[in-house]
């Protein structure tokens, strides 16, 4: 027998239909899923009632792995073959990682992507985050009863582009669909009902085992952008534990100890300070392998004072995020708390003075960013209530553009704008007398449009005839909540007006979409050089068409000397713009403008004497705008 | 004519009314759909109907509209535990034959 949960009014799903989704925080350290399980959001525990996961992955000489915990407690055994952290080789190659010298992996850079050589094999660091992943999906399937429709999978605010992705492919080896990447510190503020509260600014203090992140994030209009980031990547709740460890040596006294009392007094170190988040004095005892007993009494006023320098730590950072994103503290309307660390009473109290506010602090601080993913997850799904709206924080994947002159692409909206977003740029037309423009829509990130997708073309007739350049044509692309997007063009000064709809993201799988990506990337230097050559091309078409429009009307200004040294001119500027070699071009164009500066002056003379022809001085000094009254009267 | 919530369902009931901050109970009903003829609907309730039939169990008011009454009449809701999934589970006499996953039935 099914087992049910309860749903909102109305929302009740056809039998075998439940959309289940679930939220899941990849860690540095620790890793968790959770749900929404009728309308409460809760972290799922294994068969042992354990939320946390460990993101340790252990690889054995058979092919196979062991993960969590597990492969936690063979760390010290089996360095070189149990990979914690992976979170910090997403996306990188062996060149981005600092500090090579002190991790145990032998990196192999062959392919420009980072992997590791462990036992079992050659692994990427996404194929060690699937391993990660695949337990967490197999725990959700099973406490929900049935398969997964999708996971939000949370991020740091600061991960770019190419860890994004990798985070990505690794849910997709571990055969959880994406439903979105959401910013931790986003998730956090979900997870604290923010993004139904007040539009503001709020800032996200996460302090975890090994590193810490502040985050500014601004929420409007249901979005919540991030403002600015920073942190330490080597300061967490660990630095505490080994103060606490210094601490005890030197009170009982003891020399530098074995391994093993090591480990055993770093333990009884994180318990005290466990310990001392919610009493005022933590006993630390235990025997050492020499027979020597500690048995100390830490307080918290002690332990604020011998971690008063690693708090201080976390301010720097806070300071700076603030000044980066051009606020002060009192614009800062919340502080959501993150991190196991943060339960610690000092840096509560810490924050709560820097920012002059009690920090949110009421849900637990470990589990807050799956807590939120899982939020989202469930709206994502389709099972929201009535009052929830829906939560705005989709970006557009790939750059959407329009074709200009030369099959260059003008960017109107940049990828990873958040939607619904509008833009607008102003073009105009080529030629004199043009009146219609086409208009070529299309999505990607390369320079030319032979490289991108195009989404879609129409025309904007009816522009006014004038010289070339003179109209004004308005271009706004706007996209909707649904990732739709209206493209309407408009001519200001005739107001004549075109638009069409467009799904942008229509037919590109995610494949495509990563595919793209690397292209261009690898592609930037072509690309701009293409780019470059195409400019010119098109510079030297219009140099062209200008020549000839003057030809047309006054070649008898020329002698005929002169006009076949222009002609010749055209002639070797046609066939350099059919080439490939901008620099000849614009060589071409030099010598074609130069040959004929004379001619365009004579022109001028003509035209400035057509205008003046058969008018005294005084008509002309009436026509004139502004005249001077003493000398009129 | 009754229609109960074991205790244990109800605390959880009554622990989710709580966190989600509104509504007046909870709606149980029935459907047709699914593969086996009938299936059950379980909704917190924001709106009493004026045909809706009431009880209340363990201080949980059940909401129940007067079509689907037939096929629960006896029923107990449940809540359990299989392995690491949780949720609510209808003991009901009425029941001659359910599909293989018991979220729909025969009466």
């Amino acid at each position: 027998m099914a087992l049910l949960q309860i749903v909102e009014p109305g929302e009740a799903a056809a039998p075998h239909e439940h959309r289940l989704a679930v939220g899941i925080d990849l860690g540095t350290t620790n890793s968790l899923v959770a749900t929404v399980r009728s309308g409460v959001a809760v972290v799922l525990r294994d068969e042992l009632g354990r939320a946390l996961l460990p993101s340790v992955v252990r690889y054995l000489p058979d092919g196979s792995c062991e993960v969590g915990y597990e492969a936690q407690v063979r760390q010290a055994l089996d360095p070189r073959n149990t990979i914690v952290s992976v979170k910090r080789f997403m996306g990188r190659g062996v060149a981005d990682i600092a500090e090579r010298e002190s991790i145990p992996y032998l990196f192999d850079d062959g392919s420009g992507m980072l992997r590791i050589h462990t036992a079992a094999g050659l692994k990427s660091p996404v194929e060690v985050s699937a391993d990660i992943l695949r337990p967490l999906r197999l725990r959700a399937e099973a406490s929900l009863g049935g398969a997964l429709l999708g996971a939000v999978i949370t991020v740091p605010a600061y991960f770019d582009d190419a860890q994004r992705q990798a985070t990505k492919d690794a849910a997709k080896l571990a055969g959880l669909p994406v439903l979105r990447l959401l910013n931790e510190p986003t998730a956090a503020a979900i997870a604290y009902g923010l993004d139904n509260a007040a539009e503001g600014v709020y800032a996200v203090y996460d302090l975890g085992g090994g590193t810490f992140d502040i985050s500014i994030l601004k929420l409007s209009r249901g979005i919540f952008e991030v403002l600015a980031t920073g942190g330490d990547s080597a300061l967490g709740g660990d630095d505490f534990d080994h103060r606490i460890f210094c601490w005890i040596l030197e009170a009982a006294k003891l020399r530098p100890t074995s391994v093993e009392d090591a480990s055993m007094l770093l333990a009884r170190a994180r318990e005290a300070k466990e310990y001392l988040t919610f009493h005022g004095i933590a006993p630390i005892s235990g025997r050492l392998n020499s027979g020597e007993v500690v048995d100390l009494q830490l307080t918290t006023e002690i332990f604020a004072e011998i971690t008063q320098t690693l708090v201080a730590k976390t301010m720097q950072p806070v300071k700076k995020a603030l000044r980066d994103a051009g606020l002060s503290v009192s614009d800062v309307k919340g502080v959501v708390m993150v991190g196991g660390a943060t339960r610690m009473p000092q840096v509560q109290r810490a924050v709560g003075e820097f920012f002059r506010q009690d920090p949110l602090n009421n849900l637990d601080p470990d589990k807050v960013v799956a807590l939120g993913a899982a939020m989202q997850a469930n709206l994502l799904a389709g099972n929201r209530a009535a009052g929830d709206d829906w939560l705005l924080l989709d970006v557009i994947p790939l750059s959407l553009g329009i074709e200009t002159m030369g099959g260059l692409v003008e960017k109107i909206i940049p990828r990873n704008s958040t939607i619904p977003t509008a833009r607008a740029q102003e073009f105009t037309t080529f030629r004199d007398g043009q009146t219609a423009l086409a208009i070529q829509v299309v999505q990607g990130e390369r320079e030319l449009v032979s490289d991108c997708r195009s989404l879609a073309r129409f025309e904007l007739r009816g522009i006014p005839p004038m010289v070339a350049g003179a109209a004004r044509i308005r271009v706004a692309f706007q996209v909707d909540a649904d990732g739709l997007l209206a493209v309407t063009a408009c001519e200001q000064t005739a107001g004549v007006e075109a638009s069409i709809v467009v799904k942008p993201s229509y037919g590109l799988s995610d494949d495509e979409i990563a595919g793209m990506l690397k292209d261009s990337m690898a592609h930037l230097k072509d690309d701009a050089l293409q780019r470059a050559l195409k400019e010119s091309q098109v510079d030297a078409q219009r140099l062209l068409e200008a020549v000839r429009a003057a030809l047309a009307a006054d070649a008898d200004l020329l002698s005929a000397d002169e006009l076949s040294r222009v002609d010749s001119g055209i002639a070797r500027l046609e066939s350099a713009a059919l080439g490939g070699n901008r620099r000849q071009i614009m060589l071409a164009m030099d010598d074609l403008e130069a040959d004929t500066k004379d001619f365009a002056a004579r022109r001028m003379d003509k035209s400035i004497r057509r205008a003046f022809a058969g008018r005294n001085i005084n008509e002309l000094e009436s026509d004139s705008p502004a005249t001077r009254s003493g000398e009129t009267a | 004519m009754a229609v109960t919530l074991s205790e244990r369902a109800a605390r959880h009931v009554a622990n989710y009314m709580v966190k989600r901050g509104k509504g007046i109970g909870l709606r149980l009903g029935v459907r047709t759909s699914g593969c086996s003829g009938m299936a059950y609907k379980l909704e917190f309730a924001d709106v009493a109907q004026p045909d809706d039939i009431e009880f209340e169990s363990h201080g949980v008011r059940v909401l129940i509209d007067p079509k689907s009454m037939p096929y629960l009449d006896g029923t107990e809701l449940d809540y359990a535990r299989e392995g690491l999934n949780e949720g609510f589970r209808f003991n009901n006499p009425n029941v001659k034959d359910a599909c293989g996953c018991g979220e729909s039935f025969n009466v």
